[in-house]
């Protein structure tokens, strides 16, 4: 029989942070050559943060599925997570829009932790400008974008 | 089953029970101050003191009077290293040091090149071991110190103490040694080795924080310095009233380690081999440190591809120590591991069982089936597991950098 002491979660995590990093949503991948979706991947390995996220576009222009991968900590995970439920349904330009300030006020995230956010975001717009790029779109001026990696 | 499962043994110990009673008697009813020479009370409490004594001395196999009490082992380092440096600065300003060595020794040599004095840190091997030849190069004629821990806290390696003892007292060089993590888990004789000064503390071997000795050998006489001054107590080498129930709460741990540890260490291996057994397979794991010459209770992996924070949470049914600064936000590696060439990226990553007299084979069996679920799941979640197992060389990639 198990028990368990109260424990305070680690750097002070809300319960939302935790769920995300126990029970990730939409953790996975697409392929990367489906003219339907764009990838977008950020961060680097020694910084201790990268992100590869996903989005699948249906004809409509509407974003229909998303998916992640992180290389992180906790925080990082769970930012990915809950970006990959919201940008379902929106179109490119809605998901365009998203700012980083949404996920750090859901998660409640620590001042130390709001780069996450920030990594996320990008990830998003790199994976929208990839969609955009595979299908002759030129990214909206003014949106400044991740380079994707080489690899 | 207690959750979480403590595996953190070389952080700290919990008190035996044997040595939390012997405590409170000095706490209630015989505590007098040992320093009080005109009644009863005192007497008893010195005659605690003086027993205590006689059981550090012993375990270390040496004579009670090369034992002063302190603090705890910063303590006992600080006044070691500055003690001596300060005593010998006639003769020569040089120190000898190893970058793996704790920061209570790194921090105190750092201020005493402060004050002017000269320090060489060495670079140790990859398996964590200091190289005698390049120990005995970096001593010069004005070397007048030379520090050397005899157990690594992060990787458990036992370094060659004897031999640098040899070579030390060769040269007339005043040789400390951090045996904090090493007491009670292998065996320390110092009518054999050269070490001139030894420091050892309590709470890692289930006595209580707060209370540690310094080794001072006699003969040859060694010198210090005091560093804190006042109504001369052991020998005016460290003022201050004695804490009885601290120090006979050290002495009881030392005397049950003395009796205990061999049979205890034994067990303790048995379970730590278990949980590298339970784990080795899995692959991308790194194992920190060399495994033979290691104290037994010592295990250091680094899983690749999973990073330190999340794994340290992942795991969180363990109480472990992670390579990885995770509550600060600059994402600093260890530095052992680094000393010893591991990549940011492993040594954040990585992990340090350390299992005691307490741990159970339940415990360890559950550790093993966390541990493998728990990296198999952060791993199907990474971007970098991936690409690896698609062929891609991450050393290659051209990452976009924030």
């Amino acid at each position: 029989m198990n028990t368990r002491d109260e424990a305070s979660p680690p750097v002070g995590y809300s319960d939302k942070v935790i769920d995300h990093f126990e029970n990730p949503r939409n953790a996975g991948s697409f392929d990367r050559q489906d003219e339907h979706v764009g990838t977008g991947m950020v961060g680097a390995p020694a910084y201790g943060d990268v992100m590869k996220l996903q989005i699948r576009v249906n004809r409509e222009g509407m974003i229909e599925d998303a998916r992640f991968k992180t290389y992180g900590c906790g925080a990082a995970i769970a930012c990915c997570s809950v970006l990959t439920e919201w940008v379902k349904g929106k179109t490119l330009d809605q998901a365009a829009a998203f700012r980083n300030t949404q996920l750090a006020e859901e998660l409640k995230l620590p001042p130390v932790k709001m780069h996450c956010s920030l990594l996320a975001e990008d990830a998003l717009r790199a994976a929208i400008a990839d969609y955009r790029k595979k299908h002759g779109m030129s990214p909206p001026s003014g949106q400044e974008h991740t380079v994707q990696p080489a690899a | 089953m207690k959750l979480p499962i403590y595996l953190d043994y070389s952080a700290t110990t919990p008190v035996d029970p044997r040595v939390a009673q012997k405590m409170l008697t000095y706490l209630t009813e015989q505590f007098g101050n040992p320093a009080s020479r005109s009644h009863a009370y005192g007497w008893a409490a010195e005659r605690a003191v003086e027993e205590a004594r006689g059981h550090v001395a012993a375990l270390l196999n040496a004579d009670p009077r090369e034992i002063i009490w302190t603090s705890g082992a910063t303590e006992g380092n600080n006044l070691a290293l500055k003690g001596a440096a300060h005593f010998y600065r006639t003769k020569g300003k040089h120190i000898v040091t190893v970058k793996t060595e704790h920061k209570a020794v790194l921090d105190t040599v750092r201020e005493l090149q402060r004050q002017g004095f000269e320090a060489t840190y060495l670079d140790p091997a990859q398996n964590g071991f200091i190289d005698l030849e390049k120990f005995r190069a970096a001593l010069r004629p004005d070397t007048i110190l030379a520090s050397v821990m005899m157990v690594n806290n992060e990787i458990g390696v036992i370094q060659p103490i004897a031999e640098i003892g040899e070579l030390c007292r060769s040269k007339g060089i005043i040789f400390h040694c951090d045996a904090v993590q090493a007491a009670g888990k292998m065996e320390i004789d110092l009518q054999k080795l050269k070490v001139d000064l030894m420091t050892v503390t309590a709470h890692k071997l289930y006595g209580p924080k707060g209370i540690g000795a310094l080794y001072i050998r006699r003969k040859p006489r060694v010198r210090i310095e005091p560093q804190i001054h006042g109504g001369g107590h052991e020998r005016g080498l460290r003022s201050g009233t004695l804490a009885t129930h601290q120090i006979a709460g050290m002495g009881e741990a030392f005397r049950i380690a003395r009796l205990e540890m061999a049979s205890d260490n034994e067990r303790i291996r048995a379970l730590r081999d278990r949980l590298w057994n339970g784990i080795r397979d899995i692959e991308e794991l790194y194992l920190n440190g060399d495994m033979e010459r290691r104290v037994p209770h010592n295990l250091n992996v680094s899983f690749n591809f999973v990073e330190g924070e999340a794994l340290i949470m992942a795991i969180k049914d363990v109480a472990v120590s992670s390579g990885s600064a995770c509550t600060s936000a600059s994402l600093e590696p260890s530095y052992v591991l680094r000393a010893l060439g591991r990549s940011d990226q492993l040594a954040h990553s990585s992990i340090r069982f350390t299992l005691g007299k307490y741990t159970t084979r339940e415990e360890i069996d559950y550790t093993i089936g966390l541990v493998r679920r728990e990296i198999g799941r952060l791993r199907e979640l990474s971007p970098l597991w991936e690409m690896y197992q698609e062929g891609i060389d991450l050393n290659t990639v051209q990452w976009a950098t924030p």
